[in-house]
């Protein structure tokens, strides 16, 4: 028998590990042995508990500084009247008036349905969609890494610069669409229809939504692919040795095996991503504009704000003495919104999950 | 049902291009309504042979009968096979019953005769209080009990067993063992189970294959093969404590061992391998070998006692003897029982008689 190639480097580098490890714990000694000298030989003895609060003391200052803190103080600034961020100076404490205005307000009402229109059809869009091709990846053996790159590339690019680019690809107005074709227009004109005006005058709601949808849906399928193939490759063959036996279609095999067993992984994608949905921004900052509305003629401008687009409008204009008010005011609504949809979620999951 | 093997053969090719053979040239008939134990080392292809009469490995060659329809291209579940797996894949996310059922909802069964063939089936294998509860809040044992139901509920001509006894304790195993032969008794199914324990095989096949490089052994019942092994290999795979194999040469028709005369044969002069069970020997008087108690060492194991002593040159040989002949005794003498010396080959090491 000849040595396999590379066996002397291994086993240098083997030793050369082992050296390492020694040396680590010796210096860990050593620091153990001085420490005990100057009297701190207590933190060893600890316990347990106190010793995780100090390892973990870093991380949590910077929790408490950037996410605790502001949790707090936005639901202390929603309660505040005529708060000037800059001076500090108030006008005076109220419970509901905040809440109020933004609820009454006619825009917030259509960035809350913009944004459940956004999440409510998206979301499940996706997850079947990525299911769909996972177990297709799931599949076949040839060119398999070259799709996995494929459908993944989305997730390691910018979303403002995928946006821009959606936003090219359906580009045009009621007046140049006929002449200057975006690819979006050509496509449908290479098979028989008319060219639409998507995004600019002359665009109605829904082919302004169905780009918003198109892109998110494209967007998420990466991750979500990569989840789900991750639990389907997983999965003890022999359930489908046993499934092929048992004489169920390749349909059942599917619903009926495939989807209770990454039923885990589908539930924690779907709460992220409805989470992730009500929090849209980005797309149509980049697909609408900075605007996030479509001037377009006759009909009026079209808003296609989501929530937290409605939220930062507040905040460009946060000098505006009780802007800050209302931003945070419809943050926390915007927060009981998904508290009251994973709340939902999770109880629905306590029946049909199975871990 | 009676399955033939006609020359089945199955060759793996890894990534490489390296071809295993896995099964070679196999050809046999499984008798119908019989348990047969398909038994050997690990790595002969005794799974592999499994599935492919299961239908999920497509065989390079030869084909499979059922009968006398040739079933080689038929799929799995067109087969009337039940296949319970090594470790049982059972849907986790079902209950028992729902597993027991699956099967059924594949095919046209009306739901009242669905869960009269679940009930009757669970009752069969002595599971019917636990069908409400999920795969993992039962034990080991019973989990197997759900996958025999499980292969069983579609009333296949076949049952197909993979190492059924290698996941449960020893004390389980001797359970479950006396249990799948009374399965199979009631039933009456054809039933073919894979096993590396000879232990196993031996205990509760009525017809036994030896499998070793993919190629047929031997094959009859389990006494036949142990009294009478056609080869070396099956002679040592086979028996546990393992038979002593000792070089020997035959002069004048008798067997000799240094010079030792062990006992007589019809075989031609020459060298050859012999075989001596360890349960063969004997304690008497005035024996082939005599030994003082400290030139033994012994180790009672209740009823038995297992010797160990050299003969010829270093030769080790393991003996099993009743303790109570060997107790207070000084001095041992040793013999065999009459013609219970086997002659093997040296070469093809098959059994010379």
């Amino acid at each position: 028998m000849t040595e396999p190639k590379g066996t002397r480097l291994r086993v240098k580098v083997a030793r050369a590990k082992w050296h390492v490890r020694n040396f680590f714990q010796t210096v860990g000694e050593t620091i153990k042995k001085g420490l005990s000298k100057i009297g701190l030989g207590f933190l060893f003895k600890l316990p347990p508990f106190v010793r995780a609060m100090i390892y973990l003391a870093p991380a949590l200052a910077i929790l408490a500084v950037f996410t605790f803190y502001p949790i707090f103080n936005s639901v202390f600034i929603s309660f505040l009247k005529g708060y000037n961020m800059f001076t500090g100076e108030i006008t005076g404490y109220t419970l509901f008036d905040n809440y109020l205005t933004i609820l009454k307000h006619q825009s917030f009402a259509q960035s809350v349905i913009n944004t459940a229109v956004i999440a409510f059809i998206s979301v499940p869009l996706t997850i079947l969609l990525s299911l769909a091709v996972s177990v297709a990846l799931a599949a076949i053996k040839p060119l398999k890494g070259l799709y996995q790159t494929v459908f993944f590339l989305p997730y390691v690019t910018n979303s403002i610069a995928l946006g821009l680019v959606f936003a090219y690809m359906f580009s045009g107005n009621a007046n140049t669409i006929t002449t200057q074709l975006s690819l979006s227009n050509a496509i449908l004109k290479g098979i028989g229809l008319q060219p639409i005006a998507w995004l600019g005058i002359g665009a109605t709601y829904w082919s302004a939504i169905s780009v918003i949808l198109l892109y998110t849906v494209w967007n998420g399928l990466a991750f979500k692919i990569i989840v789900f193939l991750t639990g389907i490759q997983s999965i003890d063959k022999q359930y489908y040795q046993a499934a092929q036996i048992d004489g169920a279609s390749k349909f059942k095999t599917f619903s009926r095996v495939t989807v209770p067993l990454i039923s885990p992984m589908i539930f924690y994608i779907l709460i992220t991503s409805l989470i992730g949905s009500f929090k849209t921004y980005s797309s149509v900052v980049a697909i609408i504009g900075t605007t996030g509305r479509i001037t377009s003629g006759a009909t009026g401008p079209l808003d296609m704000r989501t929530i937290v687009f409605y939220i930062y409008d507040f905040l460009q204009n946060a000098g505006q003495p009780g802007n800050m008010s209302f931003a945070a005011a419809a943050s926390i609504i915007l927060f009981i919104i998904i508290l009251f949809f994973t709340v939902i979620q999770l109880q629905v999951g306590k029946r049909r999950v199975h871990y | 049902m009676e399955i033939r093997l006609k020359n089945l053969t199955k060759v793996f090719t890894d990534k490489r291009g390296n071809e295993t053979v896995a099964v070679d040239d196999l050809d046999v008939v499984i008798p119908s309504g019989k348990l047969i134990g398909l038994l050997g080392p690990s790595g002969c292809g005794k799974s592999t042979t499994l599935y492919m009469i299961a239908g999920l490995l497509k065989p390079s060659g030869g084909k499979i009968f059922f009968g006398d329809n040739d079933v080689t291209k038929v799929s799995p579940d067109k087969r009337g096979i039940g296949l319970v797996f090594q470790n049982y894949a059972l849907y986790p996310h079902m209950t028992v019953r729902q597993n027991i059922m699956f099967p059924l909802e594949n095919m046209k069964v009306s739901h009242d005769e669905a869960i009269r063939l679940t009930i009757e089936m669970a009752e069969l294998v002595g599971i019917a209080d636990q069908l409400d509860k999920k795969p993992a809040q039962l034990s080991g044992g019973q989990q197997q009990r759900v996958a025999i139901a499980r292969a069983l509920v579609k009333k296949p001509d076949v049952l197909l067993l993979d190492e059924p006894l290698s996941n449960l304790d020893a004390r389980l195993r001797l359970q479950t063992r006396e249990e799948i032969k009374r399965i199979q008794r009631e039933t009456g199914i054809t039933t073919i189970f894979v096993t590396h324990d000879q232990e196993e095989a031996m205990s509760i096949s009525d017809q036994m294959i030896v499998l070793d490089l993919g190629r047929m052994q031997q094959m009859d019942s389990p006494q036949e093969i142990y009294d009478e092994p056609d080869n070396l290999f099956v002679a040592k795979f086979l028996g546990s404590p393992p038979i002593n194999v000792i070089d020997a040469i035959v002069k004048d028709k008798k067997i000799m061992v240094g010079d030792l005369n062990l006992g007589t044969t019809k075989a031609k002069d020459g060298k050859y391998t012999i075989g001596i069970r360890p349960e063969d020997f004997r304690v008497v008087e005035d024996g082939l070998f005599t030994f003082k108690r400290e030139e033994l060492e012994i180790e009672v194991i209740g009823r038995d006692t297992m010797v160990r002593f050299t003969i010829g040159e270093n030769k080790m040989v393991r003996a099993v003897v009743e303790s109570d002949s060997v107790k207070d005794k000084d001095v041992i003498s040793i013999s065999i029982k009459k013609d219970k010396v086997l002659l093997f080959d040296k070469k093809s090491g098959s059994v010379v008689v």
